[in-house]
């Protein structure tokens, strides 16, 4: 069966859970995306931007140096982190802003946690001279000093969102509120696989081109498929791009790994399918930290691109059905794996591409004989520069 | 028949309009609501609206997010809100709705939640991030006790969907005012009794309309087109205002007779 359904479910998951104010602009957004998707002149445009713009394709890189240390695993990295903007991101807003622009929307508005979603949506804005506001919970805007700057820099307007948490989940309520306000003249963009429908089909059709050339790349190389794919999941977005082009090959270990914090009994991490249960937040149905009582806990991780207290109801959809098993990584396990992969192949990785990386010596482990893997190396760690410093205390 | 339905055939047969109060159950504290409602009640309230605090208030304004924030800090869960209705029906009669968001009913598992609101002497649920299309499970169990699921309208509502939300509709229907989040606003959309006649004219079930209104000349103008008027920022603010004051219960119920009196 194809997912999702007419009412944008995976399975039990996903959904629009919105004020009415907003439902009729959802249907004309399903409605408009499915058109230009199914425009090959939309395809020609966005396969434009990705190629000329952005740099796709992007390599699939074997690290060889990693994988002998490894042992057992034969290691590729799919290299989103040499896109324009240093990460996966900018695969969606260039997606979502051609489809805003069709729609004659003049104002865009996002959310961001740790700025990388701001700053590529700060970016096509700029690009293509739309007004741009940007969410950020005030605690984020001090953590992420520099990533205001750079979309201030492009022209977006930087509101530091002061209520609830003053995070990631705060920002994204009051981007839903700009929205409801704004409703007929805005466009919400939004960073993830998450969010109601039709965002998580959305968002997963743009980022597929990073398993869709994976794919292809790994194919030519070594002349089958992979044994393992590797991705870490925060919301979402690199993970269901690298997999979902492969979902339907059974014979694919789809493994996407959770942010651990300090420990998935610690209450301190952002494990939403490994160590949450099912739950309502931002309009679709999905994986959620939550308390008894149905309030949404404070997710952590050192990585901020990870620290989201939900996931996109595809990967709980994923997790339910087998199709992909979820695993968590801790704070120190991914540092670790940061200075690893800068070692052995003179990559620094973002600290949330660092988690997929700390899986590794794991599956190491467990594997018999030699065994293939994709990992998604989502982003760069310049952005993470401050926080390294901070914990190695260099 | 539920209290709800009984309020409005008797509003209706005496051809008056309904005003409905909302405020944050638990802010400034449990007991605080507990005196509140039939305080209100004799303040000219017809129905009451418990706002059940949620974590992630996304269709509130700062007047309630903040609310809703006091009470959680304070330790309110949806248990203990039951319990205060239960309080509250050794006292008044008063029809009680409880406003919240989807995930601490669906957390709380919804046929348990409303056989167990149904037990406390509550009488509907409001539920803005609830669909009808995703409120199959909830009205099955609402139809099963009598209890009445308000749904909404806006201005961006079209009149394909406006048709297939007022079958679902029991109780009555919450038609927002304006394409926005709860809040005191200033004036009344010009394109409102339009909008709300139209949905009147689709349905038996009453049209009340919410959002914004906070002057007795709000409510006196909305009430010419519409079923009920349903005043809420204004209220918890006037609570926010007076939440030290020995006679906040008096405060508060004297500011509601100014906007109930109108109608």
């Amino acid at each position: 069966m194809r997912m999702p359904d007419v009412n944008g479910h995976f399975g039990e998951f996903g959904g629009r859970y919105v004020p009415e104010t907003l439902m009729a602009l959802l249907l004309d957004l399903e409605k408009d995306f499915s058109l230009c998707w199914k425009d090959p002149s939309f395809r020609k445009e966005f396969r434009f931007y990705l190629e000329e713009y952005a740099g796709r394709p992007t390599r699939l890189y074997y690290a060889e140096r990693l994988s002998r240390q490894l042992k057992t695993l034969k290691v590729y990295l799919k290299r989103e982190d040499l896109l324009h903007t240093g990460a996966h991101k900018v695969n969606n807003t260039l997606g979502q802003i051609l489809v805003a622009r069709r729609m004659g929307k003049k104002r865009i508005i996002a959310e961001t946690g740790a700025g990388q979603h701001g700053v590529a949506t700060a970016t096509v804005c700029a690009l293509f001279g739309l007004k741009c506001v940007v969410y950020m919970g005030s605690e984020d805007v001090k953590r992420q000093a520099l990533n205001v700057v750079r979309m201030k820099l492009m022209g977006a307007d930087v509101v530091p969102v002061e209520s609830g948490s003053k995070t990631l989940k705060d920002a994204m309520n009051e981007a839903i509120r700009d929205w409801v306000t704004n409703v007929r003249d805005t466009y919400y963009l939004i960073g993830t696989v998450a969010g109601p429908h039709p965002y998580p089909y959305m968002v997963r059709e743009f980022q597929s081109v990073i398993g869709i050339e994976a794919r292809k790349q790994f194919l030519q190389k070594e002349k089958k498929l992979p044994d393992y794919l590797v991705a870490c999941v925060g919301g979402g977005s690199n993970a269901m791009g690298l997999f979902y082009p492969f979902h339907q090959d059974k014979k694919v270990h789809i493994i996407g790994v959770e942010a651990a914090g300090h420990g998935l009994h610690s209450g301190a991490h952002s494990a939403a399918i490994t160590a949450g249960s099912p739950g309502v937040l931002h309009g679709c149905k999905s994986a959620l930290l939550q308390d008894e009582n149905g309030q949404v806990s404070i997710a952590h991780s050192v990585a901020a691109g990870l620290d989201y207290p939900g996931v996109g109801p595809e990967h709980a959809y994923f997790n339910d059905t087998g199709i992909a098993e979820y695993v968590g990584v801790t704070d120190v396990e991914a540092i670790e794996a940061l200075k690893v992969l800068s070692r052995t192949e003179g990559i620094i990785p973002a600290l949330e591409s660092a988690h997929a990386i700390a899986y590794l010596p794991k599956l190491a482990r467990k594997v018999k004989g030699k065994k293939t893997v994709i990992l998604c190396l989502s982003g760069r760690g310049d952005k993470d520069m401050g926080t390294i410093s901070e914990v190695l205390g260099a | 028949m539920n209290r709800i339905d009984r309020k409005f055939s008797e509003l209706r047969a005496k051809n008056k309009k309904a005003f409905i109060a909302f405020m944050t159950a638990g802010d400034p504290s449990l007991a605080a609501t507990e005196a509140l409602v039939p305080a209100l009640e004799r303040a000219g309230a017809d129905i009451i609206e418990l706002g059940v605090p949620f974590s992630d208030p996304m269709a509130d304004g700062r007047t309630i997010q903040d609310a809703s924030f006091r009470s959680l800090a304070r330790g309110t869960t949806p248990v203990k809100i039951l319990e205060l209705v239960r309080h509250v029906r050794k006292v008044t009669d008063v029809p009680i709705a409880l406003m919240t968001y989807y995930n601490p009913v669906f957390r709380f598992g919804e046929a348990r939640f409303m056989a167990e609101a149904k037990a406390a002497g509550v009488d509907g649920l409001i539920i803005p991030d609830l669909p009808v299309v995703e409120a199959g499970c909830l009205r099955r169990a609402a139809a099963e006790h009598d209890m009445s699921v308000v749904f909404f309208l806006a201005p961006t509502t079209t009149q394909g969907r406006m048709a297939g939300i007022l079958k679902a509709a029991s109780g009555f229907v919450y038609f927002v005012s304006v394409a926005g989040v709860t809040g005191a606003r200033v004036s009344v959309p010009n394109d409102l009794a339009r909008q709300v006649k139209m949905a009147r004219s689709m349905t038996r079930v009453p049209v009340c309309v919410g959002f914004g209104i906070s002057t007795p000349s709000q409510v006196r103008d909305i009430s010419l087109f519409a079923d009920g008027v349903i005043v809420g920022s204004a209220i918890v603010k006037e609570i926010e205002k007076n939440a030290g004051a020995k006679d906040m219960t008096v405060r508060v119920a004297a500011f509601v007779k100014k906007l109930s009196s109108v109608l």
